[in-house]
């Protein structure tokens, strides 16, 4: 807990370090979104009311902006991010068949984080490797050419970790 | 490298440079050769950058490092056989490259001077091997403009840049050209925007550059949204030079010393790839202050979307490079008025960037005498879907969909029919069979109600439900629309309902003519493009499948049998034996056992599903071990 | 000039003219939804967002937005072809669709401009049925929320963060699911809302109204043990008329007092005595300051949203607005200790009930410090709105009611106390007190450079040698402009007025809905209705009120003494981190 807390105030130091260096003001409230959430993994109440106070911008506002954009998030990420593409090319080689195998071998709908806190399951537009398709992602590792089948081959690469 | 202060230094560095691609152009007759393996998004899926590793880790052992040099190099198109490794001099183009082939290619192609045969492409309709990537059908009927340095040059070196052409045009331009000749020169290109509309880009500098203001911004769209378009995100991966030295060019035009590439986050290699580029740009003088020592300064910086589709609306894209919702606002005022923080801006996707500074190199003359009347030079398109070579392909306009489809994109993946191609993403519409050899172009395209977009080319075939794929684009729309307009909010989510229903079996008559009609109230009243173009899908294959629509509405049949809802599980009285695996499995108590006997085992007897009960889970399919049940 | 067409007719338009305007000057009605001219603030909410003017113009692919297209040389719009029309309802239908249809028992029934554009479109189905977007409701204890009503309009958003700058509404998410309200979907009592309303005064449809306390005023009304007795604030006596269709700032104040007393109030009083109090009170303190020169500019007490306002965003100027309660608080505590004694009641018997044109007031008689031995100043506040309601629920012919007296003691006022309903009327009355107790008379009574209606007014005046410097801001976004050069000492005042709402009181967010509210027209009608009833009272000046001489004599003693300080002053707390 202790370190917890510690590895937290390091982040707003860190984030502070990060406005103050790129000299960043109200307009660049997007980019310092996106480094809240590298270092935080998501955008909590307090991160975007800390960003509001340092950029000066009502809290309305950085809510209104998180709220808009698919990339930002306020929940908590599992540690493995299963990412199933539905931009067209995978969908018209059945992407959506493989995202509802995730869901029904996690027990989760799409945008949701296993109980344990292991997995979260997301879905997004295009990754670019159409030739691959259709395409799974996990924390960035790319899984091509993917079926119903390897579903659960991709779970078990995960399962001892 | 010290930064670059005058026209002369440059040509000298040039000159300097002139034989560095030698052996990639094969032009030379020498003993050295070049590794070029692709390391764009689709190639390091499936380890492409490990295969480098592998190289490097095997010259080394070969003692290879005098003689050998394996390079990262930019998207080469032809995803469907990626990764690939290229061999120069000798241009031999090894496709689905492994680890464990490096070896292999090491020996005996750079140490013994054999091809490794087995790794070459093969023409599936001649069963043929094809050594030579200009031999190989789907490069064949390309013109490479956009993507002229793609898969050719390191992106990662501006030097290579440089002696492949590259900054010429920005020598010329600072050198010997107004910027009234330059805008006049691309107006002569009659180069349109490849980002959607096609808008006459020339136009559009002229309207930047006629508004005073004595601060002005370039912006380079890089927020390539369409699902199953990546043209954009290849460009920058595989030659982010051309978009930095076409903005310079564009900002000396307009008049602007400042510029922002507004790129999606989901892009870390060519965010990687710009930020290099930008870099080598500003040490050797070609960015920042006072450029090869003229009185004309202009600077890049990058800005990142955060997943938003209608960011690529020119206005919404400036709300948000200003840190705004990406919500568009009415035009006029146009940003080449009124854009960023007020400011004249001038705005151009990344491909339209691309082709810039090759107008230059080679004048707008001959580039104006590529393509069709009103629609000039080359177009990228990302074909994706049922196609057997999924790839990025560049073709003059005019080019048909058949030539597309069939000669380059090698037919139909698993001979299956065609039925319909896909351009322009959400904003755009379905492409029949009897519009196959229309010539691609942006007026040909609108007039059979699909647009160009961005180049998306997704290919469908018999199994694909042409109502299935309208409600996939309204499903896109619905999640990406800004939700600021009625007729975008509300409309798209209704017509997205409607074909809902429609897929469910739960159609009425009524409902075609409320799809157009509110499909029309939405073309003609939606504040942005995005909306405005958003019923393109509904409408076009109402157009060209209104019987499809019909089966599902009045016969609660899918003809391509997608649609699950209307979708009929039966078991073939041939092949039964009577098991009843099924009726064990199925979770609704759905099948029952008759009182016919099997043909197949007099002791048992025949099943049959009660459709009513059905919930078409699909559980007796997969259970059954003859495989007696299907849709 | 450009030359246009519209429907035919030939038309000049000076530039910048958008369609929507030239058309008005046609008397050709284009409807509209999100655009709206907040004339007093010199804003407007004009996103083009809910497509409802849109029309034709010849040689444009596509129907464009009236309220933001600009008419352009030889344009050749229409505003009702069929093409339109169609548009239009199928618009209207959309909006329908996504919206509860239960317009009988919503608050804004037969006020809604969506209900009145269906009307007038004759949408009788609902040809789009479907899911709707929102449905989350929020019953707060001021203002009410329901998000299923709102047509995403902007205009609540405009006002609160470009008017106000309070920023406490805004858009939240995308697409469909879009909707308006405070970050992280928090009620708005947990924000640093000022409840100013003025949210709820530019809302065209029922997404924000106010939660209503009729129900209970009547319960008490009926209860034979209480004492129920009402006040009623200068702004209300010049709308109220408004919503019995009498002309734009017509003073009622007879038949108002006529008709709370059919009401079944027990005592019906008068806020402005407790203004003339006020102003005493007030005067006095800044009179101590200016002899101490510390602690100036001395800043008004008065408005409650102001008061919230200070509290959240600038906690470190808390100290320098008069501790003064607000008017109708001191009378509240005045009713329940001297008036009470003065009947004999005892004070838990007592239930005071205020109308006011404001809905901060409800938050503020909710105050903690607002109270004496547990018993609150001010039981409930009614606005404008809500007395409108009771009384037509009273079943009262309103226009037909004879012109009554308020009761006495506490039923008199001067002129100054009428003022307080708009904006600069709190320093004027002040600046007549000062005058009359520096040099025993008044030469000036009117200020009329107070009077306008901008948003920022700064004077000078010269009295018994004190030279003063003094400023009133009206609307949020000019205090705090006001603030900042106090802040930054980048100006000096000896003392600012400060009114949260556009134009004062007299346009609360309590006051009439209007089509288009707080337009200049309206706000410039009502403020005469005060100016005149000023000119039409006998005594201008607070201190020659007898009955609060009568009052201070026999029970309060010295201004801004001991009592005084007990009964008719507060304080003010820091919230910056609330």
């Amino acid at each position: 807990m202790a370190d917890n807390q510690e590895k937290i105030s390091a982040n707003y130091k860190a984030l502070d370090q990060f406005i103050e260096d790129n000299n960043y003001s109200s307009h660049d409230l997007i980019a310092v979104l996106h480094e809240a959430q590298r270092l935080f993994t998501y955008l909590p109440e307090e991160v975007q009311r800390h960003i509001a106070k340092k950029l000066s911008i009502p809290v309305s506002k950085v809510y209104g902006v998180v709220s808009f954009y698919s990339f930002f998030t306020m929940n908590k990420k599992g540690r493995f991010v299963i990412n199933v593409c539905l931009g067209t090319a995978c969908f018209v080689r059945g992407s959506d068949k493989i995202l509802a195998e995730f869901e029904e071998q996690l027990g989760i709908k799409c945008g949701e984080t296993t109980e344990d806190g292991k997995y979260t399951l997301t879905s997004l537009r295009c990754v670019g490797a159409c030739g691959l398709a259709p395409v799974v992602q996990v924390n960035g590792k790319t899984y091509g050419n993917a079926t119903v089948e390897t579903v659960k081959e991709i779970l078990a690469e995960y399962q001892e970790q | 490298m010290e930064r670059l202060k005058s026209f002369e230094e440059f040509l000298t560095l040039s000159k300097n440079l002139e034989g560095l691609l030698d052996i990639k152009k094969g032009n030379v007759d020498s003993d050295k050769y070049v590794i070029s393996v692709c390391s764009g998004t689709g190639c390091q899926a499936s380890e492409s950058k490990e295969i480098v590793e592998t190289f490097n880790k095997l010259i080394k052992e070969n003692h290879l490092q005098d003689k050998v040099k394996c390079l990262i190099s930019g998207c080469f198109g032809f995803c469907e056989k990626g990764p690939i490794v290229k061999i120069s001099p000798d241009h031999a183009f090894y496709v689905k490259v492994r680890v464990e082939d490096c070896e292999r290619i090491i020996k005996e192609h750079i140490i013994e001077h054999h091809t490794v045969e087995d790794l070459l492409y093969v023409n599936p309709l001649t069963n043929m091997r094809i050594r030579k990537q200009e031999d190989i059908p789907f490069y064949k009927k390309q013109h490479r403009i956009a993507l002229r340095n793609c898969g050719f040059i390191n992106p990662e070196d501006i030097k290579e840049y440089i002696a492949s052409s590259g900054y010429s045009s920005l020598v010329k331009v600072l050198q010997s050209m107004t910027p009234e000749d330059v805008i006049k020169e691309v107006t002569d290109s009659g180069l349109r925007g490849r980002g959607g509309g096609g808008f006459p880009t020339g136009k559009k500098w002229a309207l930047t550059r006629a508004s005073n203001s004595e601060k002005k911004y370039v912006i380079c769209n890089a927020d390539e949204g369409d699902p199953g378009a990546f043209m954009d995100r290849s460009i920058m991966e595989g030659d982010p030079f051309s978009v930095i030295e076409a903005m310079t060019i564009g900002g000396y035009a307009i008049g602007s010393d400042e510029g922002v590439i507004y790129i999606r986050a989901e892009y870390p290699l060519a965010v990687g790839r710009l930020k290099i580029a930008i870099e080598q740009a500003r040490k050797f003088g070609l960015l920042g202050k006072n450029i090869l020592g003229t009185d004309f300064s202009f600077d890049i910086h990058i800005k990142f979307g955060a997943g938003a589709f209608v960011c690529g609306e020119e206005t919404a894209l400036i709300h948000s490079v200003e840190g705004e919702r990406g919500e568009p606002t009415i035009k006029p005022p146009f940003p080449a008025v009124a854009g960023l923080f007020g400011k004249p801006t001038l705005v151009n996707n990344v491909e339209t960037w691309a082709n810039v500074p090759y107008i230059f190199n080679v004048g707008a003359k001959k580039f104006a005498s590529i393509g069709t009347e009103k629609s000039k030079g080359t177009k990228v398109f990302a074909l994706a879907g049922k196609i057997n070579n999924v790839g990025l392909v560049e073709v003059p306009m005019g080019t048909t969909l058949r030539e597309i489809i069939y000669d380059i994109g090698g037919g139909i993946k698993n001979n299956h029919k065609f039925k319909a191609a896909q351009t322009g993403g959400p904003s755009g519409g379905c492409i029949a069979e009897d519009n196959i050899d229309i010539p691609i172009d942006y007026d040909n395209l609108t007039s059979i109600g699909s647009m160009m977009g961005s180049g998306g080319l997704i290919v469908m075939d018999d199994t694909d439900c042409m109502v299935d794929i309208a409600k996939f684009y309204l499903g896109f729309t619905v999640e990406e629309s800004c939700g600021k307009c009625t007729p975008c909010r509300i409309g798209n989510k209704r017509l997205y309902e409607i074909l809902e229903r429609i897929c469910n079996g739960e159609g009425e008559e009524e409902d075609l003519e409320k799809l157009e009609s509110l499909s029309n109230v939405i073309k003609d009243t939606a504040l942005c493009g995005l909306g405005q173009s958003s019923p393109n899908p509904v409408l076009s294959t109402l157009k060209c499948f209104r019987e499809e629509y019909e089966a599902h509405i009045k016969d609660k049949l899918c003809p391509a049998k997608k649609c699950k809802a209307l979708a009929r599980y039966h078991i073939d009285d041939n092949l039964c034996v009577g098991c009843g695996n099924c009726a064990r499995k199925c979770p609704v108590e759905a099948i029952y056992k008759t009182d016919i006997k099997s043909k197949r085992n007099s002791k048992l007897f025949l099943y049959q599903i009660d459709d009513h009960k059905c919930i078409r889970c699909g559980t007796c399919e997969s259970n059954c071990p003859l495989k007696a049940i299907s849709l | 000039m450009v030359n246009i067409k519209i429907n035919d007719i030939d038309l000049a338009v000076e530039e910048n003219t958008t369609i929507l305007q030239a058309a008005r000057k046609l008397n050709i009605n284009i409807p509209t939804l999100c655009h709206l001219s907040l004339h007093v603030a010199n804003e407007k909410n004009h996103n083009s967002s809910c497509r409802i003017c849109i029309v034709e113009v010849a040689g444009r692919r596509n129907l464009v937005p009236a309220c933001s297209t600009y008419c352009q040389e030889g344009m050749d719009i229409k505003t009702h072809s069929l093409r339109v029309i169609n548009a239009r309802r199928t618009i209207l239908e959309l909006l329908l669709s996504d919206h509860p249809l239960e317009c009988v028992t919503c608050d804004k029934n037969g006020v809604c401009i969506l209900q009145n554009l269906a009307q007038k479109y004759g949408i009788t189905d609902n040809p789009y049925k479907g899911e709707l977007s929102k449905d989350n409701t929020e019953e707060g204890s001021i203002i009410k929320r329901n998000n299923a009503k709102c047509i995403l309009c902007g205009a609540c958003e405009t006002v609160c963060s470009k008017v106000q700058t309070v920023s406490i509404l805004g858009h939240r998410g995308r697409g469909f699911k879009t909707t308006i309200g405070p970050a992280f979907e928090l009620s708005l009592e947990n924000t640093p809302c000022t409840f100013c309303g003025q949210c709820v005064s530019v809302c065209p449809t029922g997404a924000l109204t106010q939660t209503s306390s009729i129900g209970k005023v009547w319960k008490l009304l009926s209860d034979k043990t209480k004492h129920v007795v009402v006040q009623v604030a200068p702004a209300v006596r010049v709308a109220l008329g408004e919503l019995f269709d009498r002309p734009l700032g017509e003073v009622v104040t007879g038949k108002m007092v006529a008709s709370l007393r059919r009401i079944g109030f027990e005592k019906v009083f008068d806020t402005d005595f407790a203004a003339d109090v006020t102003v005493l009170e007030e005067s006095h303190e800044l009179l101590e300051r200016l002899k101490e020169k510390k602690n100036l500019p001395i800043l008004t007490s008065c408005c409650p949203g102001w008061i919230n306002f200070i509290e959240h965003q600038f906690p470190d100027l808390v100290s320098i607005p008069s501790s003064c309660k607000s008017p109708h608080e001191m009378f509240g505590s005045l009713v329940k200790s001297y008036y009470a004694e003065k009947m004999g009641w005892d004070p838990k018997d007592i239930v005071v009930v205020s109308i006011m044109p404001c809905l901060a007031k409800k938050y503020e008689a909710n105050r903690k410090e607002l109270s004496q031995d547990g018993l609150k100043d001010v039981d409930y506040v009614l606005t404008t709105r809500e007395l409108g309601k009771m009384i037509k629920e009273a079943g009262l012919n309103f226009n037909d009611l004879p012109d009554e007296d308020f009761d006495s003691p506490l039923g008199e006022s001067s002129g100054a106390g009428v003022i307080f309903g708009s904006s600069g009327g709190v320093i004027e009355a002040a600046l007549r007190q000062i005058q009359y107790d520096l040099t025993g008379e008044v030469k000036n009574i009117e200020f009329t450079n107070l009077h306008s209606l901008d948003g920022v007014k700064i004077s000078e005046v010269d009295i018994a040698g004190n030279h003063l410097r003094i400023a009133c801001a009206s609307g949020l976004g000019n205090a705090r402009y006001l603030l900042e050069l106090i802040k930054s000492k980048k100006d000096h005042f000896d003392a600012i007025e400060i009114m949260a709402c556009p134009g004062g009181c007299v346009s609360g967010g309590g006051q009439p809905f209007h089509k288009r509210k707080l337009s200049k027209t309206i706000v410039k009608a009502r403020r005469d209705g005060l100016l005149s009833e000023d000119r039409n009272k006998s005594i201008r000046i607070s201190s020659l009120n007898q009955q609060v001489n009568t009052l201070y004599k026999e029970y309060i003693g010295e201004i801004g003494g001991e009592r005084a300080h007990k009964l008719l002053h507060t304080v003010f707390f820091s919230k910056e981190d609330e």
